[in-house]
């Protein structure tokens, strides 16, 4: 395994209000790491700003060896073109999935292929085509996306990012905003992704997807992190009490085994 | 009091050349008006302070002062301040030009607010750039939600035109005061000339509620 992404020393501040205080992260290629925290802990955050939704206020992020921005004057500058160029190689997934609704699922799928990448028409449509198949759409190709269900729409977006041949995918709570019995098939797409070994960073609430699909955890609060390490020690026997807290309020009312 | 049409409709042709320079000044207005507008609307979004301003300050200012007056100053003041030679024709199509890119301004600046911020996010995320997100994603969006209150403006842009007959250019307006003066008929003539715009916007309108139900039907269709 080769490393893929590194982050050192991520701050992040709105106004007075400091998200991020300091990350330090290393990512190896076809690793799943799955990022949990309560909420204003940072990890959206944090998640952001690897693909620069959000300018980070400090730090600096590596993608497969190279520095992004460049250091004038003891700070990151960032240019327009190049942060285009980063967000087209990282594929980023949304709560709210944040598809195009004047757009049939096909042209969604083909959008950013042709317009950013520049690729024909007829081999942008195969790919996407592609990829359809493999979230199980190819048949909504020609649908728009209202006439999806929550799930389906998630992995129309899903398709949308892998279409762009990213090096790394970032979910953003992907599975939140769906009926709970849909979460399932959005789940089962991304655990699919992680076999076929891609890097993924996922800020999630489902513990149980942690434990079966990451090799390694991190646990964020107030801005660091926390804790980190395998999901099946991590999960099972959390270090700080913080991060007890966190699980059992998550794990409250359990079917009994 | 009798009526008599006859001696009006001998003349009508008079008002089907007014008719069409009407049209013809709208027409002009629009086909500039609403580039110009987008324009505007695109300078008053960016986030650059002065670009902005400006915009803010042309938009407000057009907005806010009355269409008379500005046909004035472009026809009589304009030529003093430069060498230019004012047309009738020229001053109305400045004046309305700008006067209704301010409102178009209002409308495409609106339309683009109205778009959830997540379309932005999905756009940028996959690497476009501002301009492609606003061609591809934004625009394409927002005009569909404008058009009703693009079609209200023209309509408004089009009673607004009979003011340029001040100035002395031939519009319907023109024509219809000249008519009277000719034929001492100033019923006949201005009854002919409100049912004229009458039927030519009530048309219009009904054409805008048509189409404001078919969007409002694939709405459906597109719409998240």
């Amino acid at each position: 395994m080769s490393e893929i992404l590194r982050i050192e020393n991520l701050h992040k501040s709105f106004g007075d209000l400091e998200v991020l205080k300091g990350i330090d992260l290393t990512v190896q290629s076809g690793e799943t790491v799955v990022l949990l925290g309560s909420s204003g802990s940072g990890k959206s955050t944090m998640l952001r700003c690897l693909n620069f939704m959000e300018t980070p206020t400090e730090g600096k992020i590596h993608l497969n060896g190279e520095l992004i921005g460049t250091e004038r004057g003891g700070r990151m500058r960032y240019r327009e073109a190049e942060l285009c160029a980063l967000r087209a190689r990282i594929g980023m997934v949304f709560q709210h999935f944040n598809l195009f609704p004047h757009m049939t699922v096909l042209e969604n799928v083909m959008e950013g292929q042709v317009i950013v990448l520049g690729r024909a028409k007829p081999e942008a449509q195969d790919k996407a085509m592609a990829q359809l198949d493999r979230v199980g759409l190819a048949e909504k190709a020609t649908e728009y996306p209202a006439r999806l269900s929550g799930g389906q729409k998630q992995r129309v977006a899903i398709a949308r990012a892998l279409a762009m041949d990213p090096e790394v995918m970032l979910f953003d709570e992907v599975t939140s905003a769906l009926d709970p019995e849909l979460v399932g098939e959005v789940l089962k797409t991304i655990r699919q992704l992680a076999e076929d070994g891609m890097t993924m960073l996922c800020v999630t609430h489902e513990l149980g997807f942690a434990y079966h699909v990451a090799n390694r955890v991190l646990f964020l609060h107030e801005g660091t992190i926390l804790e980190q390490g395998e999901p099946q020690s991590i999960l099972k026997a959390p270090a700080t009490d913080r991060m007890s807290e966190f699980l059992e309020g998550h794990s409250l009312f359990k079917l009994p085994d | 009091m009798e009526w008599n049409f006859l001696a009006v409709l001998r003349d009508f042709d008079l008002l089907m050349l007014g008719l069409l320079n009407t049209l013809k000044v709208t027409g002009l207005a629009l086909l500039f008006g609403v580039p110009l507008g987008l324009a505007l609307a695109l300078s008053r979004l960016s986030t650059f302070r002065i670009l902005s301003g400006i915009a803010g300050f042309i938009v407000e200012f057009f907005r806010t002062t009355p269409p008379l007056v500005q046909l004035f100053w472009f026809f009589f003041a304009l030529p003093i301040l430069i060498d230019v030679r004012m047309t009738p024709l020229i001053a109305a199509v400045v004046t309305f030009s700008i006067q209704s890119s301010a409102f178009f301004a209002e409308i495409f600046r609106g339309g683009i607010l109205s778009i959830d911020k997540g379309q932005w996010e999905g756009a940028k995320a996959i690497g476009m750039t501002y301009g492609q997100c606003q061609r591809r994603i934004i625009l394409p969006q927002a005009i569909k939600r404008m058009i009703p209150a693009f079609m209200e403006r023209s309509i408004e842009l089009l009673k607004t035109t009979t003011l340029v007959s001040t100035v002395a250019y031939t519009d319907l307006m023109f024509q219809a005061n000249e008519l009277a003066q000719k034929t001492f008929r100033p019923l006949e003539v201005y009854t002919i000339v409100a049912a004229i715009y009458f039927v030519l916007i009530f048309l219009f309108s009904q054409f805008s509620i048509a189409v404001e139900h078919r969007l409002a039907k694939s709405g459906e269709g597109t719409v998240r």
